[in-house]
């Protein structure tokens, strides 16, 4: 009896869903049930509002003010426009449509050998690998997969030292790198090793004959990273490659903001380790991978020790979504390689142009040996934390996004020798394959105003006006 | 071998547009919408059958990504971007 009384339920309520026009489970989820995430900024917003409705005298005196900061109820959206590419870039739509079926279905374990779920999910992570092996004419073998470029800093710092300590005890670098590196060098400086940290010219290059003095009998590592992530400064790889070829002595460039930017050829350009990151090319964030030259072989040590995955270099289980979403973020790159680059460097220099238009504006580094999605400006006479402050909707940093917290001005800026108001006042803005023309006009607008603004509040700025030499004034009081 | 028609090429073209306009993204929609037009206009003068239909496939496998990825792009929605309008009007561009 219960079972005929279910049956004819199951019966009546199928029976309409047979006669329906066939449509798709997909399209109706969309349209039901959007999942929305809202940004802070609308919170502000509706706040600012709110406070408006209550009292209008005591918001008064601010609005003026706040008219500069931000844009406000002109019928467009609050979400912020996205120009701190260096820091990391959106995940390609292309990359996520690979790295779902590892969240479906291909959850197998790459390095089982014994059966099909880790036949399948190797076979994507070695056609992965060869993607990003392709990018920079390396080999397959070549390649370590590792957790991302901090993880290739310091595996390349440490391991190759480590390795050969009986012999050499040298490691040299540059001031301008990321904070990875210099901190691995100061770990190995422990350790009993030798570091020269070479300087910079004023544009941020480093000098050849300095670096050919510095490399001694017992230097196992040079370290000089291809494009620089505060002034976009692209270094002389080439020709320090050879230099390193020449005395015998192992290069290692650290390439996250290079890879799949500039054309990189490990074999042209001598290159022996190299870090790449995922997540500076369109990737998912938490993955990376070192190149480590076979011919003739560089030898290391590892950090992690375990089952012996990656040739023994870098234990631990693969991720073979991470790994198939690099690899295709890699496919890409080299795939949109002279799109992108046109469409960068058109950007790019419509933004150097509008804002080096603004008065006592500068561009920090080489304005010729550059990559030009990076473009780092000092406005003099404004605070770069005010004026970030101050452009709510535009997301921008004023450095490395590590050393942001702090509010010590950039030590890049310093190392190029500039003093510490003009590095206080400095501003990164990336650009990348997703911004658009309008998103460019909109920034270009929204800076020369709140600069004009911001400076217009500063009893600095006045007497820059009225012609007085700043540097001459006495202070008193201190 | 007998290679993509006109027609198809044209409907594929049409539907490339199509589908990359349904990203909710900002970016992603005007990215590519940017592609689809400077990819066919640079395939428009292909000649070599064969790699007339290797392009065609190949756009066909793109198109795939992009139904799927608009799909997703509406189902986690967030909000618009300051140069976006909100009444949902196309910009001049």
């Amino acid at each position: 009896m219960l079972r005929s009384i279910t049956r004819s339920v199951l019966s009546k309520s199928q029976r309409p869903a047979l006669l329906r026009p066939r449509c798709y489970a997909t399209a109706k989820v969309a349209f039901d049930l959007p999942l929305e995430t809202h940004t802070d900024l609308q919170k502000a917003h509706q706040d600012l509002a709110d406070a408006r409705a209550n009292s209008s005298e005591v918001v008064e005196s601010g609005t003026t003010a706040l008219k500069h900061a931000y844009q406000e109820n002109t019928g467009f959206g609050t979400r912020p426009i996205y120009l701190d590419m260096q820091a990391t870039t959106p995940t390609d739509p292309r990359v996520l449509d690979t790295m779902l079926k590892f969240y479906t279905g291909l959850y197998g374990n790459p390095h089982s050998n014994t059966h099909s779920y880790g036949w399948e999910t190797n076979k994507e992570v070695e056609s992965a690998r060869k993607h990003i092996a392709d990018m920079i004419n390396a080999d397959v073998k070549e390649i370590i997969f590792t957790s991302g470029a901090t993880e290739s800093n310091n595996t390349a710092l440490k391991g190759v030292a480590r390795f050969y300590k009986k012999t050499k005890k040298h490691i040299i670098t540059t001031r301008t790198e990321h904070k990875c590196v210099l901190e691995a060098a100061r770990a190995m400086k422990n350790e009993g090793y030798e570091v020269t940290f070479l300087n910079v010219s004023e544009d941020g290059l480093v000098d050849l004959k300095e670096l050919e003095a510095a490399i001694r009998s017992d230097t196992c590592l040079v370290s000089i990273m291809a494009v620089n992530n505060e002034i976009g400064v692209m270094q002389p790889i080439k020709e320090i490659g050879a230099l390193c070829k020449k005395n015998k002595v192992f290069f290692h460039t650290d390439a996250a903001q290079a890879y799949g930017k500039i054309p990189l050829d490990v074999n042209e350009m001598n290159i022996d380790l190299m870090s790449i990151s995922s997540h500076k090319i369109y990737g998912p964030k938490g993955m990376g991978a070192i190149y480590v030259r076979r011919r003739p072989r560089v030898r290391l040590e590892p950090i992690i020790s375990g089952g012996g995955q990656e040739r023994g270099l870098r234990s631990g289980t693969l991720a073979p979504s991470l790994v198939a979403g690099f690899g295709e973020a890699a496919r890409l790159m080299k795939q949109e390689f002279d799109a992108d680059s046109v469409h960068v460097k058109r950007l790019s220099e419509k933004l150097t142009n509008g804002l080096l238009a603004i008065e006592h504006t500068s561009l920090n580094g080489s304005p010729d040996h550059r990559y030009p999605g990076c473009v780092n400006i000092s406005f003099a006479y404004v605070e770069g934390e005010s004026l970030l402050m101050a452009l709510r909707d535009i997301a921008l940093s004023s450095g490395s996004a590590c050393t942001s917290a702090s509010l010590e001005p950039s030590y890049v800026l310093h190392a190029l020798g500039k003093d510490d108001a003009l590095a206080h006042s400095s501003i990164r803005f990336g650009i990348g394959r997703f911004t658009t023309d309008e998103e460019i006009d909109y920034v270009i607008k929204a800076i020369t105003e709140r600069v004009e603004f911001l400076r217009e509040l500063s009893p600095l700025w006045e007497m820059v006006k009225e012609g007085i030499d700043i540097n001459s004034i006495e202070w008193s009081g201190h | 071998m007998t290679g993509p028609s006109r027609t198809q090429v044209l409907a594929l073209y049409k539907q490339t547009l199509r589908n990359a306009n349904g990203f909710n993204n900002y970016n992603f929609k005007h990215y590519f919408l940017r592609k689809a037009r400077t990819q066919f206009r640079d395939l428009k003068d292909l000649k070599d059958p064969a790699a007339i239909e290797k392009a065609f496939s190949a756009a066909q496998r793109e198109l795939g990504v992009l139904k799927r990825q608009s799909v997703i792009s509406q189902m986690y929605t967030f909000d618009k971007q300051v140069v976006e309008p909100l009444d949902g009007k196309k910009t001049q561009r």
